[in-house]
C-alpha cells in the first residue's frame, strides 16, 4: 500500500497502486484488480482522483503516441500522454491543442474525465469538444469505442465522467492549426466587477483567450487584472529558455495567511497595473503560469488547501460573485490565486461536465478546519441560490444536495457507471 | 550523417526513454530489437510520431539463442557502422521463486547475465573492426554485492559488471568505448511490486537522462541516480558482521 495525495494535499490515504504500462494488458489488469480508479498526474485538487483503501491504476505509463497526421491535425495517443508533450510535439508542426487548462502537466485521460476548460471557452468550448474518438475499457472486460458520432451516449457519460465509466486508454483528438508559439497579449486593470463584465463582453469577439486575476480581499469592490490573448504569427522567433523553480519543502505553515495576503495582493495588483498594456508572450507562461514553479501546492503548508470553483449563470453573475467576494473578504481568509472568468454560451458535451454559460470564480483556501468549512457553507448558499454548481475536479467537500441540484443529468449518468470503479468523490456524493 | 543507434530490449522502460531522448537530440537511424514484436512496434510508432525525421526499424529476436543473436547483430552491422549500441534488456525475477525452482533460477541468470554478454560480444567484434562506436550495457547496483533479497538477479548483473570490466581492458587502446550503467531501483513495470511495497524509486526519465549523458561522455561506469555510487560504496565495504544483520 502506498500513501497517495491529490494536488490539494488534504489527505494522504493508503492505496494499492498498480501501474499500467501496456495498453494491451489493461483489460487483464482491471479484471484481476480490486475496485479501483484511473489516476494520472494527480492534479485535481480533492478526492475525485483518489480511492482510499482501494486500487489506483496509474496511467502515466500509457504515454505513447499512436499516430499523427500533420495534414489534418488528427492525433491518436494513449491516455497517459501529457498535454505538455502534445503541445511540444504539435506546435513545431503547426498545430496546437484547442483547449488546455491552467497547467499542461495533466494527462489526456484526466483532461477528458474532468472535461477541462481553458481561457478560450467562449470560442472553443471544453476539451471534450475536440475528442473525436476514445477507447474505454470496463472492469468486466468490455471495450467500448465511442465518440460524438459513435455510441454518443457513452461518449457523453465518459467526457466529464470522472473516470467512473471505465478506464480511458486511448483517444483521438482534433488539434487546431496555429502559426507558432506566440500570443499577442494585453493586461487591463479593472476597478470593480462591472468593469470586469464590460471587459469580458468587449473581448469576446476579438480575443480568443480571456481570464482575470481578482483581488479577493482588498480594494473593496473586486478589483483585478484582465488578461487577454490571441495567437500571433511571428515567423521563426526563437523560443525562450524556461527557468524552472521548485518549492523545495512543505512550508511549516501556510505562506498564504492573513498577514501576507493583503500585502501580496496589493503589491501584485499595483505591480501589474504599472506593467499593464500590450505585449508578446510565449504560450507557456501565458497558459501555464505556475508550471515552472514545481510543487507550488506545498506553499499552503502541511494541512493542504481547498480550491473552491463555482459557476453561476450570467444573469445573476455579478451579484452572486459580489456576494461571494464579500463573504471572503469578511472572513479574511482567501487566496492569492483567485481567478474570475466568463464561460461562453454553449452547452457542454458531458453529462457531468462543469462548464455552463455564466461566470466562474476559482479560489484557493488554506485548510483552517471548521472556520474554512463555515465559509464554504456561506459560499454554497450563494451558489445554490444562483442555480450554479461546483467543479468536481476541485472539490473535496461539497454537500450532496448541492451536487445533485448542480448536475441535473446525474440520474442519466449513473446508468453508465462501471461497478468495479469507485472514487473518494463518488462514494461521498453518489453513494458508491 | 545520421547517428546509427541500436537498442536491444527496446521495450524496457529505461530503453524507451533513452530512445525518446536520442530521437529528440537529432534525427537518427534507430534500430529497435525486442522479444515481443507487437510491443516493439508500438514503441516504434510512438517514436515515429515524435520525430518523423528519425528512421526506425524494429526487429524481433530470441534473446537466448546465440545463433540468432549473432545473426541479428551481423545483419545490423553489415548495413553500416553502429554509433551507439545499448543493451538494455532484463527481468527482475522473484528471489523466492529462483530459490525454489531451478528453471526460474536459470532463466533469470540467462536473461540478465548471459544474454547481454552475448549481445555485447557480438557487437564488439564489429565495432573493433571499425575502431569506433560506443557500446553500453545496463547492469545494476544489485551486482555490486550479493544480498539475500535478490542475489540471483544480483549474480547475473555481477557477471555483466565483471564482463564489462574485462572488455574495457580489452578496448583500452581502441576507438571503441564501453559504458557500464548501474541504475538503482527505477520506477518501471519491472519494479511494480517494489513500488506496491512502498519503495522509493527513481524516475525513469531521470535515469534515462543520466544514461544518455554518460554514453555521450563515454564514461566507464554510470551510477544513476548518482547517489547510488555512494550507497553501494558503503554497502560494498560494510564488514560482514554488520552486513549479516541487515535485512536487505
Amino acid at each position: 500500500m502506498v500513501a497517495m495525495s491529490s494536488w490539494g494535499r488534504l489527505s494522504s490515504h493508503e492505496h494499492s497502486v498498480i501501474t499500467l504500462g501496456d495498453r494491451t494488458r489493461v483489460k487483464a489488469c482491471l479484471k484481476n484488480s480490486i475496485p479501483g480508479l484511473a489516476y494520472g498526474m494527480g492534479r485535481s485538487y480533492g478526492d475525485v482522483c483518489l480511492n482510499p483503501q482501494g486500487a489506483l491504476w496509474v496511467t502515466t505509463g500509457l504515454d505513447r503516441f499512436i499516430a499523427f497526421d500533420d495534414s489534418t491535425g488528427r492525433l491518436v495517443c494513449e491516455a497517459g500522454v501529457l498535454l505538455r508533450d502534445i503541445q511540444r510535439l504539435a506546435i513545431s508542426r503547426g498545430w496546437i491543442l484547442p483547449v488546455t487548462p491552467g497547467t499542461q502537466l495533466v494527462t489526456v485521460g484526466g483532461a477528458i474525465a474532468n472535461d477541462i476548460h481553458g481561457k478560450n471557452h467562449h470560442v472553443l468550448g471544453s476539451f471534450g469538444d475536440h475528442v473525436q474518438d476514445l477507447t474505454l475499457i470496463r472492469t468486466d472486460g468490455e471495450i467500448i469505442h465511442c465518440g460524438p458520432n459513435e455510441r454518443p451516449d457513452w461518449f457523453a457519460a465518459t467526457v466529464g465522467g470522472l473516470g467512473l465509466t471505465g478506464v480511458i486508454v486511448q483517444a483521438e483528438i482534433q488539434l487546431r492549426p496555429v502559426a507558432g508559439p506566440w500570443l499577442d497579449t494585453e493586461t487591463v486593470p479593472y476597478a470593480n466587477l462591472e468593469e470586469f463584465f464590460h471587459l469580458a463582453d468587449d473581448s469576446e469577439v476579438e480575443w480568443e483567450h480571456t481570464v482575470s486575476w481578482i483581488d479577493c480581499i482588498s480594494g473593496g469592490g473586486g478589483r483585478g487584472l484582465f488578461m487577454r490573448g490571441k495567437p500571433i504569427d511571428l515567423g521563426n522567433r526563437p523560443e525562450p529558455k524556461g527557468r524552472k523553480l521548485i518549492m523545495p519543502i512543505v512550508s511549516p505553515v501556510s505562506l498564504v495567511n492573513k498577514l501576507t495576503l493583503r500585502s501580496f495582493n496589493t503589491t501584485y495588483y499595483h505591480l501589474k497595473k504599472w506593467q499593464a498594456g500590450r505585449s508578446i508572450t510565449h504560450y507557456e507562461p501565458f497558459f501555464y503560469p505556475l508550471d515552472n514553479l514545481h510543487q507550488w501546492n506545498r506553499m499552503y503548508g502541511p494541512r493542504g488547501f481547498f480550491q473552491y470553483q463555482s459557476v453561476v449563470p450570467r444573469e445573476v453573475g455579478q451579484s452572486a460573485v459580489q456576494a461571494m467576494l464579500k463573504e471572503i473578504a469578511r472572513s479574511g481568509d482567501g487566496s492569492f490565486l483567485a481567478v474570475l472568468k466568463t464561460f461562453g454560451n454553449r452547452q457542454p458535451v458531458g453529462m457531468l461536465s462543469f462548464p455552463q454559460p455564466g461566470v466562474t470564480l476559482a479560489l484557493d483556501f488554506p485548510d483552517h478546519g471548521e472556520r474554512t468549512h463555515k465559509l464554504f457553507e456561506r459560499l454554497d448558499a450563494i451558489v445554490r441560490e444562483a442555480r450554479g454548481r461546483i467543479y468536481m475536479a476541485k472539490d473535496a467537500r461539497m454537500p450532496k444536495e448541492l451536487f445533485e441540484s448542480g448536475y441535473p443529468r446525474l440520474v442519466d449518468f449513473l446508468n453508465y457507471r462501471d461497478p468495479g470503479i469507485s472514487s473518494g468523490l463518488s462514494r461521498r456524493l453518489m453513494g458508491s | 550523417m545520421k547517428k546509427k543507434i541500436v537498442i536491444i530490449g527496446a521495450t524496457s522502460a529505461i530503453a524507451e526513454q533513452c530512445a525518446r531522448l536520442w530521437a529528440k537530440e537529432s534525427p537518427a537511424e534507430m534500430i529497435l530489437v525486442g522479444r515481443d514484436h507487437e510491443k516493439t512496434e508500438r514503441i516504434a510508432s510512438d517514436l515515429r510520431v515524435r520525430t518523423p525525421k528519425t528512421t526506425i526499424t524494429s526487429i524481433q529476436a530470441d534473446f537466448l539463442d546465440p545463433d540468432q543473436i549473432q545473426a541479428v547483430v551481423d545483419q545490423i552491422c553489415k548495413e553500416g557502422d553502429v554509433d551507439i549500441a545499448l543493451v538494455a534488456h532484463g527481468s527482475l525475477p522473484s528471489q523466492k521463486e529462483c530459490q525454489n525452482d531451478l528453471k526460474k533460477c536459470r532463466e533469470a541468470l540467462d536473461v540478465n547475465g548471459v544474454s547481454p554478454v552475448l549481445f555485447a560480444e557480438a557487437f564488439v567484434m564489429h565495432m573493433q573492426k571499425a575502431d569506433r562506436g560506443t557500446l553500453a550495457v545496463i547492469g545494476s547496483v544489485a551486482g555490486d554485492r550479493g544480498r539475500k533479497s535478490n542475489y540471483v538477479y544480483g549474480a547475473a548483473k555481477g557477471l555483466v559488471s565483471r564482463y564489462a570490466q574485462g572488455l574495457q581492458h580489452r578496448l583500452a587502446h581502441t576507438g571503441v568505448k564501453l559504458v557500464l550503467i548501474k541504475p538503482g531501483p527505477t520506477d518501471t513495470p519491472m519494479t511494480v511490486h517494489l513500488k506496491q511495497a512502498g519503495a522509493k524509486l527513481a524516475a525513469v526519465d531521470h535515469v534515462a537522462r543520466d544514461i544518455v549523458h554518460g554514453i555521450a561522455q563515454g564514461q566507464q561506469v554510470v551510477y544513476t541516480p548518482r547517489i547510488w555510487s555512494l550507497i553501494m560504496m558503503v554497502i560494498r565495504h560494510l564488514p560482514y558482521f554488520v552486513f549479516k544483520r541487515m535485512d536487505i
